[in-house]
């Protein structure tokens, strides 16, 4: 084989917040970086790129999936929703992201978008979980400012609002 | 972190697949979900010049639950099997793994075939086969197929009996007949979903006095390959199981195991972690036959 990547190239169309997105790409490009890269869509982080620290989740066809653990041509024809894309438009949040800002439920952020997307995912199939099912839902994402308490707080504000 | 370059493509059957991979040889590689590929090819440590991508075929697709066997396409993914409604009344102890496999994000995509494949020796759904003594299907284009028991297929640490033109294309899983029947499945990891440090599967049938009337079990991440004892399992037939007993058969398993060491368990830790998730597992799944009274409801 050889080394260069042009002949490799695959025309992929991937429909990516509710825009259908067509570009050329290597076969080798990560959905994370396709998506930060190509598109310019730099909220989903890419922390540790081999499947452990979470802070890539998105959602693929409406569950959530590690972004660096596929290729963007594996993703061909399917709806990927990223952390831009959970509230209804510009200048709204959900109501888990305003929880965040009200619990504190971020130092750095850097785990934040996939925080973000593992909790909306969990409250999609489970609109009040306890907080043992937020623990979890969370403990495939790492928070290495150890905010996960916080983050619990939020899921348990935002779906529980009588213990306001 | 990034994958070496490599060519695609997307198999328009199980066919083609088998024909890409019989012209392409050692330098392809099948793509399913890629929970374990992946993370490889961003290492370094698997660099495939091409990728034949199965993860849309159908025909791996097939989940077949009979009172007598269960037949998974190699390509089922991971969460469809965790909330079939039939997996834990045929196959409770592969319910009760799958629970230890990876998170919701990697059992979104992962499948079944791909982690037996993948053969990590600290994998739950290899352990599990290897206790329930699957059986698994690999096809080629030049071989057709063969069947080959799960003893017969781990041969090390990322290492099967799966040669280079070969796919494993499904799985066939005994269920155990009649009632009490008890299940446990034992991990311990750093943190939930990650790989295990030791995991320990046991299945346990027994007659209505509480003697034991058929048994197995085995060890995860404590050797090259996950573990099954038949042997020392045919000792407890006609027996019953005290506390006492348990310890003493999770002791003697341990014996032959060869765990690793790294920098988060010795290997002396892995045995005695081993020794305590097997006696629990015995403990659990014996106590659960005896309390199974009635005949599970397989609807």
């Amino acid at each position: 084989m050889t080394d260069s990547t042009h002949s490799f190239q695959k025309s992929i169309q991937i429909e990516v917040n509710g825009t259908l997105q067509r570009r050329l790409v290597e076969p080798r490009t990560s959905l994370v970086d396709f998506i930060r890269d190509d598109l310019g869509l730099t909220g989903t982080h890419v922390g540790c790129e081999h499947g452990v620290c979470g802070a890539c989740t998105v959602m693929l066809n409406d569950e959530p999936v590690r972004s660096c653990c596929m290729f963007a041509v594996q993703a061909d024809d399917m709806r990927v929703t990223t952390v831009e894309g959970l509230a209804p438009e510009r200048g709204v949040m959900t109501k888990i992201q305003d929880a965040f800002c009200e619990k504190h439920a971020l130092q750095c952020g850097y785990c934040t978008p996939g925080m973000l997307m593992a909790c909306h995912a969990l409250v999609a199939d489970n609109p009040h979980p306890t907080e043992d099912q937020v623990r979890d839902a969370i403990s495939s994402n790492i928070c290495r400012c150890t905010g996960y308490q916080q983050i619990v707080d939020a899921v348990m504000h935002a779906t529980q609002p009588e213990s306001k | 972190m990034k994958a070496a370059a490599f060519d695609y493509i997307r198999a328009e059957n199980l066919s083609h697949a088998l024909d890409m991979l019989s012209q392409n040889g050692g330098d392809a590689k099948l793509i399913a979900g890629g929970q374990s590929l992946v993370p490889m090819m961003a290492m370094r440590l698997a660099r495939p010049s091409l990728l034949i991508d199965i993860n849309r075929l159908d025909e791996l697709k097939n989940i077949e639950m009979t009172e007598g066997q269960v037949k998974l396409g190699a390509g089922v993914r991971q969460r469809d099997l965790e909330f079939h409604p039939q997996l834990h009344a045929l196959l409770p102890l592969v319910g009760k793994g799958l629970q230890w496999v990876g998170h919701e994000q990697t059992r979104n995509r992962g499948t079944v075939g791909g982690s037996l494949v993948h053969a990590d020796p600290s994998a739950e759904l290899a352990l599990a086969a290897l206790v329930l003594e699957a059986s698994l299907k690999l096809e080629s284009k030049s071989d057709g197929s063969r069947q080959l028991k799960a003893n017969e297929f781990f041969l090390g640490p990322m290492f099967t009996a799966v040669s280079d033109t070969e796919a494993l294309t499904q799985i066939d899983w005994p269920v155990w007949q009649g009632t009490r029947i008890g299940t446990a499945f034992e991990e311990t990891a750093i943190r939930k979903g990650d790989f295990a440090m030791a995991s320990a599967a046991c299945q346990i049938q027994t007659h209505e006095d509480g003697r034991v009337h058929r048994i197995s079990f085995g060890l995860g991440g404590v050797d090259g390959t996950p573990l099954a004892f038949p042997d020392l399992a045919k000792t407890l037939i006609g027996q019953t199981i005290s506390p006492d007993q348990a310890r003493h058969i999770a002791h003697e398993a341990v014996q032959s195991t060869q765990p690793g060491s790294d920098m988060h368990a010795t290997a002396a830790y892995r045995k005695h972690l081993a020794e305590v998730l097997l006696c629990r597992a015995l403990e659990t799944a014996y106590a659960q036959a005896c309390a199974t009274l009635h005949a599970s409801s397989i609807t």
